[in-house]
């Protein structure tokens, strides 16, 4: 850190992204508590347990092998070997640790992480009450650690392939973290299967409903607040033309998205609150009010227009994201009454298919805009779009959850027997307090009766 | 003699690099690492398998379960 200018920016952008990571910690604690209070009162412990344990499972493994993954795969397979940026990144770089010639590696490192527990956690919400703890954390592990991973090299790093020759453009992750997730999830619950009693004989949908509405409400809430955290740390703040090194002119500093391409914290801002804004009104309205699906269309409008929201005007943002939200309601209940699939919490449709759309959407919107500051880069295109799309959501998402899923299937340990299933996950702990309680309450009567002269 | 590789800081910090102890030793932390990982699923793994065995079991009191499905 020569120089004071340097020393300022370096100082300021460690704080920066430090400060991010704080904030999403809050997504962590949203999807915790809109799980723990979608499932019924028998389930909520394993429910919590199983969402809390993706904390450190995806954390170590992106320590392992997630983040070098970022780095070394921009152009592998298709395009090129392994990239040599990510030798600074593997787990036994000194870089990786306390360092002084590095000061921020960890801040950079745990900006992507939280977005690892987000992917994974998007995917625990959407199975809670019928599948093993043990198999959805090796799929905590894989969509955390790995595939959101690859998606990210690919099309969230400025030097990835469908950047370059797809003009695929994703600012706020629509794609590389939300249609993922939401694929993924699609992919493990078509073989894990409904809930016992969510369909009814003749196959209609039954609706179980949560043991704490209030508990949802406060969940998506932090969500929100989690995600404004989540667009901060997709920006970098403030860099010089010198720096970037691309095509951009003159000594001008600017903020930029993920691709080293300008926009400003100013545009974010706008465009968060408007695509929140006219998510929460579509949903709504075509809800008919219904309080759970008013609050996750907030954050599907959010994800519809997150593709393009470092450069949408404030009132294209709000109407993509009203859009997406229909679309993605009427989706909801036309795959779950014609698949019988139960999504416990929403989350294909709230985050899988409002990627998908804010995708394509983008694609018309900013057709022809550059995708990069650097020479020699496609531009942004519908057709590009799409193709990142079925990547995003099909090719990484649904297939790999899907298989991974097939497997522990035909092993047998995807699913909890059916008795514990009626009985509830919690029986153990529900046993042990029922008996701990009536234990208690006997020994404080018998020293009642022996020790205290009752009052005249 | 200092883990870190320094007694004191009486040193210019642009010559800094890493300074946490053993360093030459990363690879076997990561071993290390790995296997503290690889051996927490396998142990989770092994006790959820004999946990929801068990449950299956006692489930056949039938009382127990209509309540459980009552308590929601």
């Amino acid at each position: 850190m020569d120089g004071n200018l340097n020393a300022i920016t370096t100082v300021f952008t460690e704080f920066y992204y430090w400060v991010t990571v704080v904030f999403m910690f809050l997504i962590h604690v949203g999807f915790c508590m809109y799980e723990v209070g979608a499932s019924r009162r028998r389930n909520h412990m394993h429910t919590l347990m199983k969402n809390v344990m993706v904390i450190p499972l995806v954390t170590v493994t992106f320590f392992f092998f997630g983040w070098w993954i970022y780095w070394a795969f921009p152009m592998f397979p298709f395009f090129g070997g392994l990239d040599a940026a990510g030798d600074a990144n593997t787990p036994w770089s000194e870089t990786m640790g306390t360092n002084l010639s590095d000061r921020i590696t960890g801040v950079f490192w745990a900006a992507f992480l939280l977005f690892s527990w987000t992917a994974a956690s998007i995917v625990s919400g959407s199975v809670i009450e019928r599948i093993r703890s043990s198999a959805l954390w090796v799929h905590a592990v894989m969509i955390g650690s790995v595939w959101w991973v690859i998606d990210a090299a690919w099309g969230w790093h400025y030097g990835g392939w469908m950047v370059k020759y797809l003009g695929y453009h994703d600012a706020y992750a629509s794609g590389v973290i939300h249609a993922i997730a939401g694929g993924y999830a699609l992919g493990v619950i078509m073989v894990l299967g409904p809930r016992i009693g969510k369909f009814s004989e003749n196959g209609t949908p039954r609706d179980i409903p949560p043991h704490n509405p209030w508990m949802l409400t406060i969940g998506i809430f932090l969500i929100y607040t989690g995600f404004w955290g989540f667009y901060a740390a997709c920006n970098v703040p403030a860099i010089s033309p010198e720096v970037i090194g691309g095509q951009i002119t003159g000594t001008t500093w600017t903020a930029t998205n993920i691709y080293l391409a300008p926009t400003s914290l100013s545009a974010i801002t706008f465009n968060f609150l408007m695509s929140l804004s006219g998510g929460l009104m579509a949903a709504y309205v075509v809800s008919r009010g219904d309080a759970f699906w008013t609050f996750s269309g907030g954050l599907a409008g959010v994800i519809t227009a997150s593709a393009g929201n470092d450069l949408y005007h404030p009132i294209q943002a709000m109407l993509i994201a009203a859009v997406g939200v229909v679309i993605v309601y009427k989706l909801h209940y036309w795959v779950e009454r014609r698949f019988k699939l139960d999504d416990a919490v929403g989350a294909v449709a709230v985050h899988g298919y409002s990627g998908v759309v804010g995708l394509i959407i983008a694609g018309f919107m900013l057709w022809g805009a550059p995708s990069s500051p650097f020479e020699g880069y496609a531009t942004i295109n519908p057709l590009g779009q799409t193709l990142g799309a079925v990547i995003m959501f099909f090719v990484l998402g649904f297939l790999p959850g899907w298989g991974l899923a097939k497997i522990q299937a035909a092993a047998g340990v995807l699913r909890i027997p059916e008795e514990v299933e009626l009985q509830g996950l919690d029986y153990a702990e529900h046993h042990s307090y029922e008996d701990a309680k009536a234990e208690i309450i006997e020994a404080d009567k018998r020293y009642l009766a022996n020790k205290i002269t009752p009052a005249e | 003699m200092s883990t870190i590789g320094y007694e004191n800081w009486n040193v210019d910090l642009a010559d800094v690099g890493a300074i946490y102890p053993f360093q030459g030793s990363e690879v076997l932390m990561v071993i290390l690492g790995v296997a503290f990982w690889v051996g927490w699923h396998r142990i989770q793994f092994v006790r959820e398998g004999k946990h929801l065995e068990a449950a299956k079991k006692q489930a056949i009191d039938h009382e127990k379960i209509t309540q459980s499905v009552e308590r929601y």
